[in-house]
């Protein structure tokens, strides 16, 4: 299946074919065969480096092609935002009975502690009345547009296992994360920048590095960090005193010295070399181009929340997220960290729902507007949930309760890409402890995001230490409830 | 889904009421349903999850999780969970049709009946290994290591004997090897080779101007012996060792110490240490009789796993991973073998069972993490001359502070809390911070030893973590009225103004009556079988009779004569560190899915030398660099192309991508900014802001990034602190391992995020300003420049058209840069000095 490219592509690969031809002379036919597999022309030559991330068929025609996934570090309060429990009303402020909390694993509290009801009001919301919390005004307007799933739930309950457990389906460290793996399945669609980008806000996760690893599969495959900070990538800019003429001259001296050795030597990983320079060169090139808000317009910076200083990083990240798959980035990992609200909860989700509700409503009717939410998989949540009892770390200070964590039952959203509008999936009991309708695991998650790709989750292997690896391990089902 | 409706099904059982029937008949109602329905999983072929229901002793004994029988009880049989799919187990047969109503009814009523097995009803006896089982012990890996005739392949007698079982299987093709690489390129290959450095011009000199036959030898011999060879070849082994300055999980503490063991990987390479001693010493050194400090050290290499102090975690199950990381580590280093999957269940393709790895992990279940002193030369002297003053100071401290009578206070309320979980939500916090914040040491333990019998270090372990997490207990306010804070920083002061005795990381076996269990699927909390501590049934037993086998005993096993496995791999790592590329291509796969090897004699012999000659890595890597195999060009051959794509026959040498550590290594040679202080601490090189603070622990635990200064930000890539969870960029880009598991090969991947490290970080653009002022220190005029940089950075003169490129090149620069009174002429030589440092042939090892 050729894959469609955009004229800017179609270009570059012709001023490619006629540079090598011009500058290479005899060797310019082996290398530019080489150079057009990996641009997913022909069957890649034999050779050691043939674009990784060239584009690839997916298993099936997929419904996304891009995935942005808002991952909300720390585990959000679910029966806070998504799950309204009216019952905790009840129980507020009393242990519930052992046979009710037998089973439930827990980090720092003890099953002796007591309920604590939400403090916050439910209302509905949109054509389908989804019910949200009164945090997520926003996100509610956005209701009609999302899946909401009531029912995930998770093996992990600490941060750093939960979110291996998330990104990579093993709770242990060393194993590929999702948008590895889906750069390895799907290759990239961008020629000017990474195909897997990671953009973050708040305080550092716990997984640090681990959640855009691309553990035991090659690092062209891990994500790329777009920093908020210095250089947007790592080393973008050309050093001081090197100006864009300058590097240009450097790049085209680097260039016909590994034009030389490769007549020299024949050895076809140097044209990857000139790739890889060309490549780079692109991205300086293209990335001032990317961060540069100065053609949206004042409506798409107010509606994110730029002007705002409580939204303005996530809100800038979610315009960049868009910006990003615009430009055919395949995944954008948008991280805002902490959710773990173990303490002060009352004061601290709220301010956690001003800086994201906003921007993240304002990204699902950005992408719905230009079209693209339909190829864009959207996803909102965190490793797991919260529990309905409360944690009291100072007993001498009402305002320090918050919940511990909870992996049996928590919420999630999708939207777009395949993805149902205006649905709600799954529930939980009473007190919010079990999944008592449709239990999504985490596999099934990730299963799910692969389908919604094209790719059978199954099938999507890579050979390691004598076995093949997935990214669903040997679990996972595809939600077919939640599939438009 | 039941074929039977469940009104039918209540009628068979009804009509199989046991009291209404005769005594259920063996051999005519019950083999039949187990010969058909069980024994293909469960009998002489195989046993999964150790299960044989062909005999009468393999049903009665069970499986991994225990018997399956109960004689008189069905209904704590699990034989009947399974059939019938009760209590959410997985139904048997899995995939076919589930067991009729009526089967299910004989088989109860025979379990009820004592479960009788005559032994007239006995199969033909049948051997317990099956025919796949003697396919796989055929396998080549698992044969004893033989000692190949060398074949002439028509080379002069004492040549090489590698070169002639290499020229042996080219003969046969008729393809002939490629000649020597030029003189320049062998030197420059032979150095990065064997001590990671490029050589600097007078070094290259030296050997291009010597004329004597064996200068080459020469060279090889004097690289064997330079301190520098350890630190190239310490590399590789802390791949596997998962090498990490910091916990890796979470807050990801730095580990202050780990660079002990790092030190002691160095000095033992350096020493030809053999590999046999060298096996023993870092697997159970603390089981060594009267062993050494530095043989303690040695362990260091099973602490490098990464630890969790995520407040809730069970600690057991990070005890539980932490073990079978171990196991997984050992197999993979030594024995090359996955033993990953037969955590949870019985290998799918290779021999190995989960009993086996029980087995193996039964060796690393009781072992105790330990810090230990372990003073470099030098330091116990001036150590002992101020220890006195020194704890007279703190002693101090602590009392102006208060801390004694606070502290056994608080001890008696955490031990109160610990027996009264969720009475006081604020201790039980505390409580579990004791569990997991405590550093170099164990604070539960220490907590529970009368405060008269702690040692003097548990006695600092447990007062540090007390002054530092008081607060957990007391709240914010109360601990701001102790100004413990403080305190705490006025000792970390005293103790940096006194000489400290460095530390090491180490295990010590703990005595423990528990035995090992199996673990059914593989979960920490899922108690099967118990097994002892044995080597994989498949390999050659451990031959110890009459006690519980050690760590000790295993890694003895492991460097046996009679284990074909652990000199097999270690000669073929070593290969792949010289040619890129395996004897055996799948470095960590020895079994049955790996590559077989590409010249299986030449591995063997390889293998047997390496053994009888004293396990000397050093004669091994001598052998292996002085054949002509190793000394052949490595241009590629167009003719071979479709033949040979990937160079197995090595009809040439291989163009190598150099290692992250190697490239910054090299860069800083070059420019000569290199400071060579070999082993010690870790060190940070300059990271621009930004990285470590994606980390959670830079937020709140002190986990920073703090620039190295002075010279030492020019040590080599071999001492960059590794903080697991946020580590340094260049490292990344260029794939150095990710130190979470050991990792056996290195990817050589080629990205543009590596173009843009090398054109744009500032460490790199510093050493191309650096080499500029070397050159035009180093010589007046213009040729003269551009010839030493090119010697500095790619061991060679340029070639004419390189020579006239670069004028060209130079002038516009210099054009460029001009302002002033500035010539433009220093620009103009670092511009020149970074395109160098960019060029493939630099990055490459040819």
């Amino acid at each position: 299946m050729p894959s469609p490219l955009r004229p800017e592509q179609l270009l570059a690969i012709h001023s490619r074919r006629a540079f090598l031809r011009d500058c290479a002379g005899g060797i310019g036919a082996m290398a530019l065969a080489h150079l057009l597999a990996r641009d997913g022309y022909s069957a890649p030559v034999a050779s050691p480096s043939a674009n990784p991330l060239a584009p690839k068929p997916p298993h099936f025609t997929p419904k996304a092609k891009n995935v942005i996934f808002l991952f909300m570090e720390g585990a959000p309060s679910q029966m806070d935002l998504f799950d309204e429990k009216p019952e905790l009303r009840k129980w507020h402020g009393k242990p519930l009975p052992a046979s009710l909390t037998k089973d439930l694993k827990l980090a720092f509290i003890k099953p002796t502690a007591t309920v604590l009801a939400s403090p916050f009001r439910f209302r509905r919301y949109g054509q389908c009345g989804m019910e949200l919390s009164e945090l997520l005004p926003n996100l509610g307007s956005c209701a009609d547009e999302i899946t909401l799933i009531r029912s995930m739930y998770s093996e992990a309950f600490n941060h750093h296992p939960g979110q291996l457990f998330l990104f990579t389906g093993s709770m242990v460290a060393g194993r590929p994360t999702m948008g590895a793996w889906i750069q390895y399945g799907l290759g990239s669609e961008s020629q000017n920048l990474p195909g897997f980008v990671v953009l973050a806000s708040g305080v550092g996760t716990s997984a640090g590095s681990d959640n855009w690893s691309s553990g035991f599969l090659p690092s062209s495959y891990a994500g790329t960090v777009f920093r908020s900070q210095g250089d947007p990538i790592l080393y973008l800019s050309n050093p001081a005193g090197v100006n864009q003429q300058t590097q240009r001259e450097r790049l085209d001296l680097i260039r016909q010295m590994n034009l030389e050795h490769l007549e020299r030597t024949g050895d076809l990983e140097i044209a990857s070399r000139i790739h890889s320079y060309e490549l780079a060169y692109r991205m300086q090139m293209s990335a001032p181009e990317l961060i540069d808000f100065s053609q949206e317009s004042p409506q798409t910076l107010e509606a994110y929340g730029l002007n705002n200083e409580k939204t303005r990083a996530f809100g800038a990240n979610c315009l960049l997220a868009r910006r990003l798959v615009e430009r055919g980035v395949r995944f954008v990992l948008l991280m805002h960290a902490s959710w773990d609200h173990h303490s002060g909860l009352a004061k601290g989700l709220p301010r956690m729902c001003e800086a994201t509700d906003q921007p993240a409503a304002a990204l699902l009717k950005d992408l719905k507007q230009r079209g693209l939410l339909q190829e864009t998989l959207v996803i909102w949540g965190g490793e797991f949930g919260r529990t309905p009892l409360s944690e009291i770390r100072r007993p001498d200070d009402p305002d320090s309760i918050g919940r511990d964590h909870h992996p049996n039952g928590y919420s999630m959203w999708m939207a777009g890409g395949g993805i149902k509008a205006g649905f709600t999936i799954g529930k939980t009991d009473e007190l919010a402890l079990q999944v008592v309708e449709d239990r999504i695991h985490v596999h099934d998650l990730q299963a799910t995001i692969l389908h919604c790709l094209g790719m059978d989750h199954t099938k999507l292997t890579y050979r390691h230490m004598g076995r093949d690896f997935r990214l669903t391990d040997i679990h996972g089902e595809v939600v077919q409830k939640i599939l438009a | 889904m039941r074929v039977l409706s469940p009104l039918l099904a209540g009628l068979y059982l009804l009509a199989w009421r046991p009291d209404l029937m005769a005594a259920v008949d063996f051999q005519k109602q019950v083999q039949p349903i187990l010969r058909a329905r069980c024994q293909a999983c469960h009998g002489a072929a195989q046993q999964i999850s150790g299960l044989r229901l062909d005999t009468k002793q393999g049903a009665l004994a069970g499986g991994y999780s225990g018997p399956v029988i109960v004689p008189g009880d069905s209904a704590k049989s699990k034989l009947i969970d399974r059939v019938t799919g009760a209590k959410g187990v997985m139904l048997m047969p899995p995939g076919g049709k589930p067991l009729s109503a009526e089967e299910i009814a004989i088989l109860r009523q025979w379990i009820d009946e004592g479960a009788s097995w005559p032994e007239s009803a006995a199969d033909a006896s049948q051997p317990a290994k099956s025919l796949a089982q003697t396919l796989v012990s055929k396998h080549w890996a698992f044969q004893p290591v033989a000692n190949p005739r060398i074949p002439s392949a028509g080379l002069p007698p004492l040549s090489n004997p590698i070169d002639a079982f290499v020229r042996q299987k080219l003969n046969s093709l008729g393809i002939s090897p490629s000649p020597e690489a030029p003189r320049h390129t062998l030197a420059r290959r032979v150095y990065l080779d064997l001590v990671g450095l490029p050589p600097t011009p007078s070094q290259l000199e030296e050997f291009l101007s010597d004329a004597r036959p064996d200068a080459y030898e020469r060279l090889v011999d004097k690289l064997l012996a330079s301190p520098h060879f350890g630190e190239r070849w310490a590399r590789p082994w802390l791949d596997r060792a998962r090498y990490a300055d910091s916990d890796g999980y979470e807050k990801d503490w730095i580990r202050p110490y780990a660079w002990r063991y790092r030190h002691w990987v160095i000095n033992a390479l350096n020493r030809d240490l053999p590999f046999d001693q060298f096996t023993i010493e870092q697997l159970a050194g603390d089981l060594l009789p009267q062993a050494t400090v530095e043989q303690r050290v040695a362990t260091g290499f099973h602490r490098q796993t990464m630890t969790n102090r995520e407040g809730g975690i069970d600690n057991k199950q990070f005890r539980f991973e932490t073990a079978v990381d171990r196991v997984n580590t050992t197999a993979a280093t030594w024995l090359g073998l996955t033993m990953a999957c037969t955590q949870c269940h019985d290998h799918k393709y290779d021999p190995f069972t989960q009993k086996d790895f029980y087995q193996l992990f039964a060796f690393f279940e009781h072992v105790e993490e330990v810090d230990i002193d372990a003073p470099l030369p030098g330091e116990l002297e001036p150590y002992f001359a101020k220890r006195d003053e020194y704890r007279a100071e703190r002693n101090r401290l602590l009392a102006e502070y208060k801390v004694h009578e606070q502290q056994v206070a608080w001890e008696k309320e955490m031990l109160r809390a610990a027996a009264n979980p969720g009475e006081r939500t604020d201790w039980d916090l505390a409580w579990d911070c004791l569990l997991k914040l405590t550093e170099f040491g164990d604070g539960e333990k220490i907590i529970r030893i009368p405060w008269d019998k702690r040692t003097q270090r548990e006695h600092d372990i447990l007062t540090n973590h007390f002054i530092r997490n008081y607060h957990f207990a007391v709240g914010p306010k109360k601990y701001a009225e102790t100004k413990f804070k403080e305190l705490d920083q006025k000792l970390t002061e005293l103790a940096a103004k006194y000489p400290q005795l460095t530390q090491a990381m180490t295990l010590q076996e703990e005595p423990s009556e528990q035995p090992t269990y199996l673990r059914v699927r593989g979960d920490y909390r899922s108690l099967g079988i118990p097994v002892q501590p044995a080597t994989p049934a498949i390999l050659p037993p451990l031959g110890v009779k009459g006690r519980r086998p050690n760590r000790l005993d295993l890694a003895r096993w492991l460097v046996s004569k009679e284990n074909p496995l652990t000199a097999r791999v270690t000669v073929n790592w070593v290969w792949a560190e010289l040619f890129g590329r395996g004897l055996v291509k799948t470095l960590d796969d020895f079994g049955v899915r790996g590559d077989p090897p590409s010249h299986p004699d030449l591995l063997d012999h390889l293998a047997y030398t390496f053994r009888e000659d004293g396990w000397s890595l050093k004669r091994l890597i001598r052998r292996i660099v002085t054949s002509a195999t190793y000394k052949q060009s490595s241009v590629v051959r167009p003719e071979l192309k479709e033949r040979d794509p990937e160079n197995a026959l090595l009809a040439r040498q291989n163009r190598l991508r150099l290692p992250a550590e190697l490239l910054r290594d090299s860069a800083l040679v070059a420019s000569g900014l290199i400071t060579h202080e070999i082993g010690g601490k870790s060190f940070m090189p300059p990271q621009p802001p930004g990285v470590t603070e994606l980390g959670y622990g830079a937020k709140g635990w002190g986990v920073g990034w703090k620039e190295s200064a002075g010279a030492q930000k020019y040590r080599r890539g071999l001492y960059i602190h590794f903080q697991r969870t946020t580590p340094y960029p260049m490292l990344m880009n260029f794939d150095a391992p990710k130190a979470a598991v050991a990792q056996c090969k290195r990817e050589r991947s080629n990205t543009p995020l590596q173009a843009l490290n090398l054109l744009n970080d500032p460490v790199f653009f510093e050493a191309a300003q650096a080499l500029a002022r070397e050159v035009m220190t180093g010589s007046e005029d213009w040729n003269g420049r551009l010839n030493q940089a090119f010697f500095r950075v790619l061991s060679r003169p340029p070639s004419a058209s390189e020579r006239l490129h670069f004028e060209k090149f130079y002038a516009r620069q210099k054009q460029q840069h001009q302002q002033g009174g500035d010539s433009g002429e220093v620009a103009a030589w670092t511009v020149l000095a970074s395109v160098l440092l960019n060029v493939d042939e630099f990055v490459t090892r040819e």
